[in-house]
């Protein structure tokens, strides 16, 4: 029943919040809905793994073979429970940011809600694309109405980009579904056809999935929707796309590519490899050249993304261990990073590092936790993304699944070099040096932006130091993917 | 049997409907009336098969099945919920509003026939009686040169066409061992075609694709529609090509699927130029009436998939086209009979729409999502069941994938309409709409978005009682 909860809850909250004129109201109303979301995550959690509460299954389309089936293992409970806490988060890191319609931006951030819950919950190929592509419509909305001048092409192009993809998508789901001996949509009769599908569908039906997933994600060369679109759109949604909404392109690999197309997997698994890692690497130069702060947190966004994908290609236990816990802590890193850029900009009215400096004289509260939030992006031991990164790490390095898993390691090894740069650059040029015009008369934060902050650190230091209970909750996850993907020809 | 009786009667009915009473409304209500009986008497027809009001032995000129029936009720609800929206326009293009009302039921009576042919006369006759009332309403607005040019263009087209279709039944008669215009007898078998049956199929199928505007024989279709009448265009590019497309596809069902490898592959050249043509030309547009054209004959290009798929396992095609046709009509009529009451039909007429007038901007984006595709929309099961039959052949994997592409471009010019509904300031002109209006606006939008999640109610209907 719980998945069901975390679909029909924002859902719901959000056709309500439509016809709430209140600005205030809708903001309260919102922000009540998404810490329900997340009390039943919780709950959710305390559950065992085999409770009947973590799964629902209902006839939907008898005729195709299509079930309402939703359930969650450890992959959908770390995802859930990432978008349950970004929402609220987000929410009141940005509760004094004034929207024009404010009512119509928080009924349409709970659909968006309702959406990726249901992809992250989906166990039934059609149903998981219902959602997949119903997440955009309001990503859609949002993107467009609110936001930077060059919003609507942004959008626009982000919308198509993605749309291209899951059309593609949708072929390959047809294909498989075609093969299945049951004619079912179900995830286990997908899992079944590992052998089934020939060496020559492997291929295809790998790319146009992992076209799909890259576009999301994104990889290279399938990137240039998102430094744009972030930039232009408001902060508050741009945590949403980045924390939340970059993991479904993550999810797709992990539960409906790799475990199911094994064989395209492995054959085209350094190829695919070799595209992230060109992407990282490429991603995190143009990073050190951004004098906007959007744009700098956008391109290290995909060089992190990168990696992880790249350590799901690796195929090993430890390294598919990292991704699960980096999933989440990128989730978070990236949300507190967006969380300072939104403040910088509301204090002071420029997201231009050339324009800032001396910050850490007038605002020492933001300096540090700013601090420890880029630290965390560095992934410096003590924090979280140090676990998840350094999982990744011995899981490429040790992969058989490809020759070159030195040349890879040594690759990612020079992004994570790279990514110190321009986070450290931007810090220093940023908070210290001296104050300029603009900088004289900043004012430190208030309690709600720093209670949110500071519960972040917490988060990000709490798992650096001890990440035992996460890795715990995916492990079963880990093993079974791990065992789908062992598949050569 | 009773919609074809009933629908000629009522067009003479609404004939007269002017001599008795000046009232304009009068001729509307009888209209509306006219549609509910029809479909009523439709619905009757599906569940008391073989036992409809009237029994009249056709010779086996004609049958009823489902997948007739169920076309015709959906082109009778479609046509009442056309009256619906926009019946004060009908009455607004000219002063005969009867006759525009009976002109429409003469169509509706073609539609019935060529849902229920057996025989290729009746094919012919059901064609003949479904374009040259078009013909008329396309040219109803006289004073407007465009309207006039239209019709002209039209009924030369249409005649040339059904010259063709003529030439082409007479060839398969000749080719008949038997000398027959029954569509069971007009097929292969297992003998080796001979050159005057391929000509005779060849024609027939050049003929059927001017009919529902597929490319290379679309030609007429975007003058045609912009020119006609806006209200008129609606019911043409929904109600009617929605009933050429089942003549098409049970002529290539019953007669030619043993000659299947001769036409599938001229058929898939067809439909990727339909769709290359269809889209990429919409992007161009201008005007919101000119791109809907083009968009329709995009709209043709996926449901060629139905005919390209004839002859698959468990009626995969028919299902696709009933829902492809449903899905497609209602959303043609919900955007046309908003398109009728704006004045500037350019995209930039639709600026700010959604300030002015909420509702009408939220139904027809949900209208706009259906012919894009986008899920919980009936447009979205109408495009899986498309790719999944030509999946299911085998055979146009290159097809496909051009078909995704197409839809990723078409995505272009329909969210241009919600990009200026939406995001776009515009001094809004007027829009007449009364509640009636905007209740049976959400009705349809209602029903798109139940389809679009229960799409089984509709086609299982086709899946237990099929033939």
């Amino acid at each position: 029943m719980i998945p069901v909860l975390f679909i029909l809850i924002p859902l719901l909250s959000g056709l309500i919040g439509f016809f709430i004129k209140n600005k205030n109201t809708a903001k309260n109303w919102s922000l009540f809905a998404s810490i329900v979301v997340f009390a039943v995550s919780v709950c959710g959690l305390a559950l065992s793994k085999t409770s009947t509460a973590l799964h629902y299954s209902a006839e939907w389309l008898p005729s195709l073979g299509s079930k309402f089936s939703v359930a969650m293992d450890g992959l959908s409970q770390i995802l859930t429970l990432l978008t349950s806490i970004s929402f609220p988060v987000i929410f009141i890191a940005t509760y004094n940011t004034e929207y024009k319609n404010a009512g119509n931006f928080y009924a349409l951030m709970l659909l968006a809600q309702a959406g990726l819950m249901g992809v992250f919950v989906a166990t039934d190929a059609l149903l998981f694309y219902f959602f997949w592509e119903l997440a955009l419509i309001p990503f859609y909305f949002l993107c467009s109405t609110w936001g930077g001048e060059k919003r609507i092409q942004a959008t626009f192009k982000f919308f198509i980009y993605t749309f291209t993809g899951s059309l593609l998508m949708l072929i390959g789901i047809i294909y498989l579904y075609q093969l299945t001996s049951d004619h079912s949509f179900s995830l286990e009769s997908f899992y079944r056809l590992k052998s089934i599908i020939s060496a020559k569908d492997q291929t295809w039906i790998f790319w146009i999935f992992f076209i799909a997933f890259a576009i999301k994600m994104p990889i290279f060369p399938f990137h240039t929707w998102q430094p744009d679109t972030y930039e232009q759109s408001a902060t508050a949604v741009t945590m949403v796309l980045s924390g939340v909404m970059v993991k479904m392109g993550l999810f797709g690999l992990l539960r409906w590519l790799a475990p199911v197309v094994a064989g395209g997997t492995w054959l085209w698994g350094d190829t695919a490899s070799a595209l992230c890692i060109i992407g990282m690497v490429y991603a995190s130069l143009i990073a050190i050249q951004q004098d906007d702060l959007k744009r700098l947190v956008a391109y290290s966004s995909i060089a992190h993304i990168g990696l992880m994908c790249l350590a799901v290609f690796a195929t090993t236990q430890t390294g598919l261990q990292g991704v699960m816990i980096q999933m989440f802590n990128h989730g978070i890193n990236i949300i507190a990073l967006w969380i300072v850029v939104e403040l910088i900009e509301r204090k002071l009215g420029t997201r231009k590092i050339s324009e800032l400096g001396g910050l850490a004289q007038k605002a020492p509260a933001l300096a540090v936790l700013l601090m420890i939030v880029a630290l965390a992006n560095i992934a410096l031991p003590l924090t979280n993304a140090f676990v998840g990164e350094f999982l990744m790490f011995s899981g490429i390095y040790t992969s058989t699944a490809t020759t070159y898993n030195i040349v890879f390691t040594v690759a990612a090894g020079i992004n994570i070099i790279l990514s110190a740069v321009y986070m450290l650059n931007m810090i220093q040029k940023v908070f210290f040096g001296n104050t300029n015009a603009l900088t004289e008369n900043a004012k430190d934060i208030q309690w709600n932006e720093k209670l949110i902050l500071a519960a972040l650190v917490i988060v990000i230091i709490a798992i650096g130091v001890y990440p035992q209970p996460v890795l715990d909750l995916t492990k079963t996850t880990v093993d079974t993917i791990i065992t789908k993907m062992n598949f050569k020809f | 049997m009773n919609a074809i009786i009933l629908s000629a009667v009522w067009g003479v009915v609404m004939m007269f409907s002017g001599a008795f009473s000046k009232n304009k409304m009068w001729a509307r209500y009888l209209a509306i009336a006219g549609a509910a009986f029809l479909l009523l008497a439709n619905i009757a027809d599906m569940y008391a098969q073989g036992n409809p009001f009237f029994h009249i032995d056709t010779k086996g000129m004609l049958t009823f099945n489902m997948f007739g029936l169920l076309v015709n009720a959906i082109a009778f609800a479609t046509t009442l919920i056309y009256f619906f929206l926009s019946a004060k326009d009908i009455e607004e293009v000219g002063p005969h509003a009867g006759e525009y009302f009976a002109l429409i039921f003469f169509v509706l009576c073609g539609v019935s026939l060529v849902t229920s042919y057996n025989n290729l006369l009746i094919l012919f006759i059901g064609i003949e009686i479904l374009s040259i009332p078009l013909y008329i309403l396309t040219g109803s607005s006289k004073q407007n040169l465009k309207s006039n040019e239209a019709a002209l263009k039209y009924f030369l087209m249409g005649a040339f066409s059904t010259g063709i279709l003529l030439l082409g039944i007479a060839f398969l008669y000749g080719a008949s061992k038997t000398g027959s215009f029954f569509i069971d007898d007009i097929g292969i078998g297992k003998v080796p075609p001979s050159p005057l049956f391929i000509i005779g199929l060849l024609l027939l199928l050049a003929a059927l694709s001017f009919k529902v505007s597929a490319a290379p024989f679309h030609f007429w279709a975007p003058d045609v529609y912009d020119g006609s009448p806006t209200v008129f265009t609606s019911f043409m590019i929904s109600v009617v090509k929605g009933a050429a497309f089942v003549a098409f596809i049970r002529l290539f069902a019953d007669s030619f699927l043993e000659a299947q490898p001769i036409w599938q592959l001229i058929m898939a050249l067809i439909t990727a130029a339909t769709l290359f043509i269809g889209n990429i030309t919409a992007v161009f547009q201008q005007s919101v009436k000119r791109m809907l054209a083009y968009s329709s004959i995009a709209q043709v290009g996926f449901m060629l998939f139905a005919i390209l798929g004839v002859g698959l396992k468990t009626n995969t095609a028919q299902e696709g086209i009933v829902l492809y046709i449903a899905a497609y009509s209602l959303a043609s009529i919900g955007i046309f009979a908003i398109l009728a009451r704006m004045k500037d039909h350019s995209f930039e007429g639709f600026n700010g729409l959604a300030k002015q007038q909420p509702l009408l901007a939220g139904v027809n984006t949900v209208f706009f999502l259906s012919l894009a595709g986008i899920p919980l929309t009936a447009g979205f099961f109408a495009k899986y069941y498309m790719l999944s039959i030509a999946l299911q052949t085998g055979k146009y994997f290159w097809l496909v994938i051009f078909a995704v592409f197409c839809a990723a471009i078409s995505i272009y010019y329909y969210f241009r309409v919600i990009q200026a509904m939406y995001f776009k300031e515009g001094e809004q002109q007027e829009v007449e709409a009364s509640p009636a209006f905007k209740g049976m606006l959400v009705a349809v939008a209602v029903i798109i978005v139940l389809l679009g999640i229960f799409p089984q109610w509709l086609i299982n209907k086709l899946s237990i009682i099929y033939f």
